[in-house]
């Protein structure tokens, strides 16, 4: 029996915008387990940022549910959202702005903890300090340090550190690799796996990036324009995925088997906007599969065992 | 035992003023400034007991010397010392130039942080009237103040203040909404690092910097705006010294006495120079990047 820390229901988060509503996060639904990594995927501003955002509370949900192990914390404030930040973390994508340039390495290490008032002495501070810096690999000497002296994968490492500072049970990682070149790409990822079989960590892996998400999930999200297309775990999404959209992604993924060539879905047109959209399959304007069925709002339904998709030709076409 | 005691220095060093400090001493434009303007504060201050004569004290007999042996930078037209009327008059020029520049950049960072951090029509009502401020000329809302205030050494550095307010403003949002969308600031807030906290201890220092050099350039024009208020009748009073009032009565000898004017604008160009070097040198100090 799975144990779920993390469970979104209907989640919604709207933007007002000058032209109307940006449905950024629409009818979003879905469960972490303790320990498991759910990887987010899908094509720039399709809402996979802002769906982690504001699970963790950096931005107030419009409408829907968020239960951090079993409690409803959509709407908590004071104390309570403290409590549960403190759960709660966050490993930003660009390293180079997500630490302030004027804190030293320790500092900015430290600045959960001392807002947590859960160490008094700095003997004690300085000692977790040390823990927290050999915990994500980077060299105590560096405790000093200011950030522009450190290249990408170690600020991205003090990022990590400072999200593992307060001890939280489930990090979202919003791109934490996609702006590291490809070697640092490696050690972070295995660091981040590490981390979670020391530490029984949830993540929730924000990216767009297939290889990444295929090598670090154990189940997928794929995200079109702020809703869920489809939703399975790893395996079942690269063997039998169903979702037009998905098809087209992962046919994306350059494959190095010169005896099948890559059989590309091309896309026509461009991404339909996000602000007061249609009821209908949002991908429909791009879906070489469309009918006028698809006019009608789609749920989510399942497919097979854990298997979602939100198409109604899913098996037609898989078929 | 080495090693341990090498551990201590570091972090002795880590104090954020003591470091700062440091490295103001080591830069050389720094070092200059500092020199000059505590020299100039030094001598301003002990002009009591330095100044050769009394401040206001007339010696008819000895109207419009050149510099000599008994008056080193010579003599107005009624006769009075101008190496003693300059170091009294630093007194009001200094105090002036230095106060209403920090005032001013003061109350710029209050407003500016606030418009620039909360946004929305906050900051919409705050720049527009900003903009209304900004559209009087400067001048004239000093003569404004200073009218309606009546003249007087406060009145003058409230007028200069208010000027410079809308700038500072300006800069500061415009440094803030640069700012603002960076994910640091995001982080404290993951981490629970309060509003307040998070707008002194992560936005403003990495904001300031620019603020630190228009306000160390802005003393010096401060000092010669009030020279304009005194000559009309608006600002310090004569027969109180100030170098800004000083410039403009020698205005009139500027042809046949050349040197009335030379050395009060030598005091304020010094000046000037020693809070700029020192301005320079105190936002590279507080800038990590530099440092080694």
């Amino acid at each position: 029996m799975p144990d779920t820390l993390i469970e979104v229901k209907n989640l919604k988060k709207y933007f007002k915008v000058p032209a109307g509503m940006n449905h950024a996060v629409d009818d979003v639904s879905l469960t972490i387990n303790r320990g498991e990594t759910l990887g987010v995927v899908g094509e720039s501003g399709c809402g996979k940022s802002t769906l982690g955002r504001t699970i963790i509370h950096l931005q107030e949900a419009t409408d829907g549910q968020i239960f951090f192990d079993g409690k409803d914390i959509t709407h908590v404030s004071g104390k309570k959202l403290r409590e549960a930040r403190e759960k709660m973390q966050i490993v930003f994508q660009d390293p180079y702005s997500s630490l302030n340039p004027r804190l030293r390495v320790e500092n900015t290490i430290l600045e959960p903890l001392k807002h947590s008032g859960r160490f008094s002495s700095r003997q004690q501070l300085r000692e977790e300090a040390n823990r927290l810096m050999e915990l994500v690999g980077i060299d105590t000497r560096l405790r000093q340090a200011y950030p522009h002296e450190l290249d990408g994968g170690r600020r991205q490492r003090v990022g990590i550190a400072r999200a593992l500072a307060l001890n939280p049970e489930f990090i979202v990682c919003d791109e934490p690799v996609s702006a590291l070149d490809v070697s640092i790409q490696a050690q972070v990822l295995n660091l981040l796996m590490d981390l979670q079989d020391s530490m029984g960590l949830a993540y929730m892996f924000v990216t767009h990036d297939l290889s990444v998400v295929r090598h670090i999930s154990d189940h997928i999200c794929v995200m079109y324009l702020g809703q869920l297309v489809e939703k399975c775990s790893t395996e079942e999404l690269f063997k039998h995925n169903m979702h037009p959209y998905t098809n087209a992604l992962l046919s994306a993924i350059p494959s190095t088997d010169i005896f099948h060539p890559m059989q590309r879905v091309q896309l026509k047109g461009e991404i339909t906007s996000a602000i007061n959209p249609k009821p209908g399959c949002r991908f429909a304007a791009r879906c070489p599969y469309a009918t006028e069925k698809c006019q009608e709002p789609q749920k989510l339904r399942e497919i097979s065992k854990d298997h979602f998709v939100s198409c109604c030709r899913a098996e037609e076409i898989a078929g | 035992m080495k090693t341990i005691k090498r551990e201590k220095e570091k972090e002795q060093k880590t104090s954020w003023l003591a470091e700062t400090l440091v490295r103001m001493v080591k830069s050389p434009g720094a070092k200059v400034g500092t020199f000059l303007f505590v020299l100039m504060c030094l001598i301003c201050i002990l002009a009591p007991v330095i100044a050769p004569y009394g401040v206001n004290e007339m010696d008819l007999n000895a109207m419009f010397k050149g510099p000599c042996r008994e008056h080193w930078f010579g003599t107005d037209a009624m006769g009075r010392d101008i190496l003693t009327r300059l170091l009294y008059g630093g007194r009001y020029s200094l105090a002036l130039g230095v106060c209403a520049s920090l005032f001013g950049a003061a109350i710029g960072i209050v407003i500016g942080s606030v418009a620039g951090y909360f946004g929305g029509i906050v900051e919409t009502i705050i720049m527009r009237i900003m903009d209304v401020w900004s559209s009087l000329p400067s001048m004239l809302l000093c003569i404004l103040i200073s009218s309606a205030l009546g003249a007087g050494f406060f009145n003058t550095i409230l007028a200069l203040t208010v000027g410079g307010v809308p700038g500072n403003v300006r800069m500061i949002r415009g440094q803030i909404l640069a700012e603002r969308s960076k994910e640091y600031l995001e982080a404290a807030e993951s981490i629970n690092c309060s509003r307040v906290s998070i707008m002194f201890k992560h936005l403003l220092p990495n904001v300031v910097s620019p603020l630190i050099v228009t306000t160390t350039m802005g003393i010096g024009s401060t000092i010669t705006t009030s020279a304009s208020l005194s000559y009309i009748g608006l600002g310090v009073q004569p027969p109180t010294p100030e170098w800004g009032a000083m410039l403009s009565d020698a205005r009139a000898h500027i042809l046949n006495y050349p040197y009335l004017m030379t050395f009060p604008g030598l005091f304020i160009a010094v000046t000037i120079l020693a809070i700029n070097l020192l301005g320079d040198g105190l936002r590279d100090a507080l800038d990590p990047k530099l440092r080694n």
